[in-house]
């Protein structure tokens, strides 16, 4: 390496973090405070260098990296095929998201085309995984609050959505059941069956969330006016999902840029504009509202046909041609061994994750690994706003707007 | 490509320069590291890019000029574009100018491209590595970093790869 002033922060002696902290840290008025990696507050291993006075946080200093697992580095060096399945592991509450933004990655620069059924299967899951994120938002900011019971409820919900990835797949969170170019295979029978029972037994499910805690005093005086985020903040620190849309811009990719069909489906983006805590949490109930209502519609339209594009050059044949076509078995071979090799040239597909914009920046040098692929991730920007958002306000706040922000640290450090 | 980002294209074209890249319909400018700041700061401000979307780069080892392609991409919310840039950079301890004065959110993204790639970005309000541990040697994204196997001893290439092999010290 040249000769460049080393910027590492080789000890964390005062000298090397006074840029972050204020002036008075420095003449020893305010408190300087660790939090976490380990802290079941957190909501993973995120660690929180705190100033504090009293107990008003005056900065706050994010640094993560915790749960790094050099995933853009390995992908590189794995095949296109083989590379999908370390996308699930990325953000772990929404696999199936991840899934599709890869394949349609893929997808465009191959030119692949998606059969109308698989296309109509990926919204469903996408949109069940949706509510199953915002489900684990709802129960742990309900723990952040002290009401534990909205924890037993949402996981209870929660489990119908992994039972029905599990009857698709064969596994409840890592599917990778989306592929390029279709899926893996066809949904079993039972499938419908099951995503309308849930359909039937949902709408109440949630008017009981809210029942709990939407108009529950203590809940409202911690949320209410606690983390205001304004307009010009969210755009300039390029905020995404339902943060964006709770500080009062109808931001979604869904309907500014279908992909995969949603232009066939008719929903609302809720929106609010206070940008406060409590508008962050509504916005998210609505959001399962409306995923609900994608799902039904998108069930009530499902078109029979084929679940995977019969292009052989990029999809490996069924397993039935196998033994009787010479053809299906050279191209299972060198599928499997050398993989396929898109043309050359850069993509960047973005698909709205429950936490916002996921986008993967795919740049394929012709061979059949990807060159480069980096994965523009919700929420690693909207971290970023965490100090902003949080400053002024007490630990014990801290705590809610850590919740609020929905980070998952798979998807923050990749 | 719509009308409307072909007119932004060629307005910036003009102005800085630039060439384009067009690929499936995805549009980029590839401009200059000098001008950055400006480019930036013209579509923030006159084409309405409010929001930067991501800050990466690719690495072209073993190619020296350019070895580096740092990658921007903004979006504009009002008219519903995304427009891409390009910067080349040369040599293999390269620096760009930060953009953080323009899109805040440039911040961490500009830091991992120095944890990751080793481009250092002047002017950078808190350039410290952030996904990496402060004392990691190397950037990993690059191309000539290796992913982290252990070589294969043969009894022809055993006493070679001995020498090199890091053992546990007394």
């Amino acid at each position: 390496m040249p000769d460049r002033p080393t910027l590492t922060l080789t000890e964390a002696s005062m000298e090397e973090i006074k840029h972050l902290v204020s002036k008075r840290a420095i003449a020893g008025e305010t408190v300087l405070l660790n939090m976490g990696p380990q802290h079941p507050s957190t909501h993973g291993v995120l660690r929180l260098l705190l100033e504090l006075d009293g107990e008003e946080v005056v900065r706050c200093i994010p640094d993560v990296g915790y749960l790094h697992t050099g995933i853009e580095k390995n992908m590189e060096a794995k095949t296109y095929i083989k590379a999908e399945v370390m996308s699930d592991r990325l953000d772990y509450l929404n696999n199936v998201g991840n899934n599709l933004a890869y394949c349609l990655a893929i997808e465009k620069l191959t030119g692949l085309d998606v059969p109308p059924r698989a296309q109509a299967i990926r919204v469903i899951l996408t949109e069940l995984q949706r509510i199953a994120s915002h489900l684990i938002f709802l129960a742990t900011t309900g723990l952040d609050v002290a009401a534990t019971s909205i924890w037993m409820y949402c996981f209870r919900e929660r489990n119908l959505i992994l039972d029905i990835m599990e009857m698709c797949s064969g596994q409840r969170m890592m599917t990778t059941y989306i592929r390029p170019g279709g899926l893996w295979r066809d949904v079993p029978a039972e499938f419908e069956g099951e995503v309308r029972s849930f359909i039937k037994v949902f709408p109440s499910r949630v008017d009981e969330y809210e029942a709990l805690l939407t108009k529950n005093p203590i809940f409202l005086d911690r949320t209410k006016d606690i983390g205001v985020l304004t307009q010009e903040d969210a755009l300039s620190w390029g905020v995404t999902g339902p943060m964006l849309r709770a500080s009062g811009i109808p931001h979604d990719l869904r309907k500014s840029q279908p992909y995969s069909g949603y232009e066939l489906y008719d929903f609302e983006i809720p929106m609010r504009s206070e940008g406060d805590t409590f508008a962050r949490y509504i916005v998210r109930i609505e959001e399962m509202r409306e995923a609900l209502r994608i799902v039904e519609q998108a069930l009530d339209k499902l078109p029979y046909g084929p679940v995977r594009s019969d292009n052989r050059k990029y999809v490996p044949p069924p397993r039935s041609e196998l033994g009787t076509s010479m053809e299906a078995l050279i191209h299972h071979f060198k599928l499997w061994t050398e993989g396929f090799n898109p043309p050359k040239g850069s993509v960047y597909v973005a698909v709205e994750s429950p936490r916002g914009e996921l986008g993967v920046y795919l740049e394929s040098d012709g061979g059949p690994k990807p060159y480069r692929i980096h994965w523009r991730t919700p929420s690693f920007t909207n971290l970023q706003i965490l100090p902003l958002i949080a400053r002024g306000h007490l630990i014990g706040d801290l705590v809610l707007l850590i919740g609020t922000v929905d980070i998952v640290l798979g998807d923050v450090d990749r | 490509m719509s009308e409307n980002l072909s007119v932004i294209s060629e307005a910036i074209r003009e102005r800085f320069a630039a060439q384009e890249y067009a690929f499936l319909g995805e549009v980029s400018l590839i401009v200059k590291p000098e001008q950055i700041v400006e480019v930036c700061k013209a579509l923030r401000d006159e084409f309405n890019f409010e929001v930067l979307t991501e800050e990466t780069a690719v690495d072209y080892w073993p190619e020296q000029s350019p070895r580096f392609h740092v990658v921007y991409r903004m979006r504009s919310l009002q008219h519903t574009l995304i427009l891409g840039l390009r910067v080349p950079l040369e040599g293999n301890a390269p620096s760009i100018p930060t953009i953080e004065g323009i899109y805040k959110n440039a911040n961490w993204f500009e830091r991992e491209l120095w944890d990751m790639f080793g481009i250092h970005v002047e002017g950078h309000s808190d350039l410290r590595r952030i996904v990496l541990p402060y004392d990691w040697e190397g950037h990993p994204l690059r191309k000539d970093y290796p992913l982290g196997y252990e070589e294969v001893q043969f009894s022809f290439n055993f006493d070679e790869i001995d020498i090199r092999k890091p053992y546990a010290k007394e």
